[in-house]
């Protein structure tokens, strides 16, 4: 392992996680609710009455998020490098994964870490763990 | 008042994961390629926004209403199992082949990138995937 040290971004990573964890912290203080972003928007797929409006309007406030923060600033231009097939086949793992093992990066690894969850710890190892290996196979088995 | 604040949490939570790099697929490679050049910044992003979420979860926890009388509704499942994990890894391998996870593909989608499109209806497809698989397994049983 060596560290790309030109790529490390350590202010801007831990003020964006203070946000995200805000974020979470406002969710759960004034909603009662977790801030899992899977969970939020699967649930919206099968809906139950009254439930409805607020995911729609946090869904809303993610997906709208850029137009807010090029208030502030330029928004950074995200490259994408997955192709088009890898793109569906991610996403769908993403998708149904995530609904299996009942959250994602935020309400397993956020929320979950932050309420000292067990629970969330495994999801969290498992799903980094994968991530991990994925781009191993990837980049260096496969080349890239 | 809820969907107000709901709104408030999505957006901020996107601003964060826009400004701490989560929201670029290729950032997020960087930090999952543990072999190459390594890019630790996202551990950092984890730290913020779990710093803050152990107190505010301190305080949800103690709490069975929330500021706005909502009712907390905090996991109560402990269970760990074949689903758990099960659907974790396979989050984690879809993750780590684009990049994405859910928040951030929602906030890319907010950017206008064609291929977070493409990422979120496969991913909405994955999660409609469940639906009707759960829906199979347990007609009658209404899901929370």
């Amino acid at each position: 392992m060596s560290v790309d040290w030109n790529a490390f971004t350590p202010t801007a990573a831990l003020a964006g996680g203070v946000l995200i964890g805000t974020a979470a912290a406002v969710f759960a203080l004034f909603n009662g609710r977790i801030a899992g972003i899977s969970g939020v928007l699967g649930g919206l797929l099968g809906p139950v009455k009254g439930d409805l409006a607020w995911r729609v309007a946090f869904v809303l406030g993610l997906v709208a998020a850029p137009l807010a923060y090029a208030v502030f600033a330029s928004v950074p231009e995200p490259r994408i490098d997955a192709g088009w097939g890898e793109l569906v086949i991610a996403g769908f793992l993403v998708g149904l994964g995530t609904r299996y093992g009942s959250g994602c990066t935020s309400g397993h690894g956020v929320c979950g870490l932050s309420r000292l969850s067990l629970r969330s710890l495994v999801a969290t190892v498992a799903f980094m763990g994968a991530g991990f290996a994925t781009v191993f196979v990837v980049r260096h088995m496969f080349g890239g | 008042m809820p969907i107000l604040t709901s709104l408030l949490a999505g957006l901020v939570f996107g601003i964060g994961l826009i400004l701490s790099g989560m929201a670029d697929p290729a950032k997020v490679l960087g930090f999952l390629d543990l072999a190459g050049r390594w890019d630790p910044s996202l551990a950092l992003v984890m730290a913020g926004a779990v710093g803050v979420g152990l107190l505010a979860f301190a305080i949800a926890r103690r709490r069975t209403v929330s500021f706005l009388g909502q009712p907390m509704r905090l996991p109560t499942t402990r269970r760990i199992d074949g689903r758990l994990v099960g659907g974790s890894l396979m989050f984690g391998i879809g993750w780590g082949l684009a990049g994405f996870c859910p928040g951030p593909a929602l906030a890319a989608l907010g950017m206008g990138q064609v291929k977070a499109a493409v990422f979120v209806g496969a991913m909405l497809a994955g999660m409609g995937v469940f639906e009707l698989l759960e829906r199979r397994a347990a007609p009658s049983a209404a899901k929370a």
